[in-house]
């Protein structure tokens, strides 16, 4: 082991290209100057930047239209808009109730994990398939690797209506030929055929779009970070609008009590009743 | 209930019997069969019932001493502290109360000192025990993510410090303390091979590493674990977001002269 600390040289010492306030009141983003190079971007072009450091409208345009289409359902069912929603009955801040249903969409079912782990799946079969491994095979072995095809299948609901009008925004805009997108319905085709009963849903069509325009993973995550807070916020504005607790209330008979030991005495426990 | 109703929670953690005059308002509450405010407010100490909580059974004397002395060595990790810093962040700037503790989980969350360290400390407790040939090879061959994940890969074994030089005398100070709890035999185990480990790894000792052997003492499970890391270190976080907000942002580093943008 050394005998110094690694963090000395970093001490009062952040360098970095990424910007930031500058002594002569410019702010940077990457080289550019946000009030002068970026100050005509939409959001989400600024957002696209910011995450990627590329400029491309037109890609930026079918990320919002993601965000539209496919992220936000004012559904306060849902898990993490019903976290939006019980912060609006509860009478806690707007703020509070994105944040809180913000990091509760990093699921494995649906949301943030489910987005970057169908755009790596399709990343790791697309690099397999350049080996010539056939596709049926790589879907088999993720299957049996880890019993879940992220990308496919759905919870509550099997076939996934976002896939169609998706399709349709992206076609309108030139998006939808690409050899990651094909291979998603590819799959889907395989799904069909066999036994399970998997079917495609929107983070593997959405994951396909952006692959084919060289958005990585990680990039795809970021990139929908704050997507579905357009649901977050109509769930909880409504019940903020009706009465405090009236969202779903819950009578003490809706427990149910699955453990053990119905009733027993604390002392009596430690032999001392 | 209403016979239109027939979702419930099921639970073996919690049983309720609603008041005569509302149903929505418990008049008695059971934590896995003792009776809450009838039984445990007045014979239970809060660490034992925070052990109920996750465990359903209660802890012997053993364990409720571990854990309250693990308690009492998280409770606050300090002003350094990253998920502590995150708090005070909250409170310089006047934000809510309740974003300082969320700043402190997201913070304190996470794969350095954080409670995602935690998850695979224990994960690495129950796969090597007190085999040091088995941590011997788990440091040299850790595992590998195979596929993409929110969380990132770790950078460092966990439960060492990637940053320190030697084992810092509070983290030696508490595993000496529940070391000499009787029958602790892991942390007994830890407290004799930490010099080992240490050299394996790299690295010393860190209080994440500390906190994995205590859970893992405690037979909790990797996810009992970093919910309890991130819980049993917000008191430091609120308290220091307090103090901060009080005394506001002009007393607090802003790092003026330590932030250069490079083209």
């Amino acid at each position: 082991m050394s005998h110094h600390s690694k963090l000395e040289k970093f001490e009062d010492n952040w360098q970095t290209s990424m910007g930031g306030l500058q002594p002569d009141g410019n702010v940077l983003l990457r080289g550019k100057n946000i009030f002068t190079d970026l100050n005509e971007d939409r959001w989400m072009e600024f957002l696209l930047f910011a995450v990627t450091g590329r400029k491309d409208s037109n890609l930026a345009r079918l990320i919002e239209a993601i965000w539209v289409i496919c992220t936000s359902y004012p559904d306060p069912r849902i898990w993490n808009n019903r976290v939006a929603a019980l912060a609006g009955t509860s009478r806690s801040t707007g703020v509070l109730a994105t944040a809180g249903a913000l990091a509760v969409t990093e699921a494995m079912i649906y949301g943030s994990r489910a987005i970057l782990g169908a755009s790596d799946f399709l990343y790791r079969l697309k690099a397999r398939l350049n080996e010539n491994v056939c596709l049926d095979e790589v879907v088999l072995c993720e299957l049996k690797e880890f019993r879940n095809v992220y990308g496919f299948g759905r919870p509550v609901l099997s076939e996934d209506e976002r896939v169609k009008p998706m399709m349709e925004f992206a076609s309108s805009r030139g998006y939808g030929q690409g050899k990651y997108i094909n291979l998603v319905f590819e799959i889907d085709n395989f799904f069909k055929q066999s036994r399970y009963k998997y079917r495609v849903n929107i983070a593997a069509v959405t994951g396909g779009l952006l692959a084919d325009e060289g958005i990585k993973p990680r990039e795809f995550y970021d990139m929908t970070t704050l997507a579905f807070t357009g649901g977050y916020m109509p769930c909880y504005a409504d019940a903020l609008s009706k009465p405090e607790g009236a969202l779903f209330p819950l009578r003490s008979d809706r427990i149910r009590f699955t453990g053990a030991v119905k009733q027993r005495k604390w002392n009596e426990f430690f032999g001392m009743g | 209930m209403s016979p239109t109703i027939s979702e419930t929670i099921s639970t073996k953690i919690w049983d309720e019997v609603a008041e005569p005059d509302n149903p929505f308002a418990a008049a008695s509450c059971r934590c896995s069969g003792f009776d809450v405010y009838g039984d445990l407010l007045n014979n239970a100490s809060y660490i034992d019932y925070l052990y109920l909580i996750f465990k359903l059974d209660p802890p012997n004397k053993k364990q409720s001493k571990i854990l309250e002395g693990l308690a009492i060595a998280l409770a606050n990790l300090g002003p350094r502290d990253h998920a502590v810093r995150a708090a005070m962040n909250a409170g310089v700037g006047g934000s809510t109360h309740a974003s300082a503790l969320i700043v402190a989980i997201s913070v304190g969350a996470g794969n350095l000192g954080g409670a995602r360290e935690v998850f695979y400390g224990v994960q690495y407790w129950q796969a090597c025990g007190t085999g040091i040939e088995k941590w011997r090879d788990l440091i040299a061959n850790p595992p590998q993510q195979a596929r993409l994940d929110v969380w990132l890969p770790m950078e460092h074994t966990p439960g060492f410090d990637p940053n320190g030089v030697n084992c810092p005398k509070p983290v030696i100070q508490t595993l000496e303390y529940l070391a000499d709890i009787d029958t602790a035999d892991h942390l007994k185990w830890l407290r004799d091979n930490r010099t080992i480990l240490e050299s394996k790894a790299g690295y010393p000792l860190a209080f994440s590493g500390l906190a994995s052997a205590a859970f893992y003492e405690l037979e909790l499970q990797p996810e009992q674990a970093e919910m309890l890391f991130m819980l049993m270190r917000l008191p430091g976080a609120a308290a220091h977001a307090l103090e901060q907000e009080k005394s506001g942002w002009r007393k607090y580093p802003f790092f003026s002269k330590g932030f250069k943008v490079t083209e």
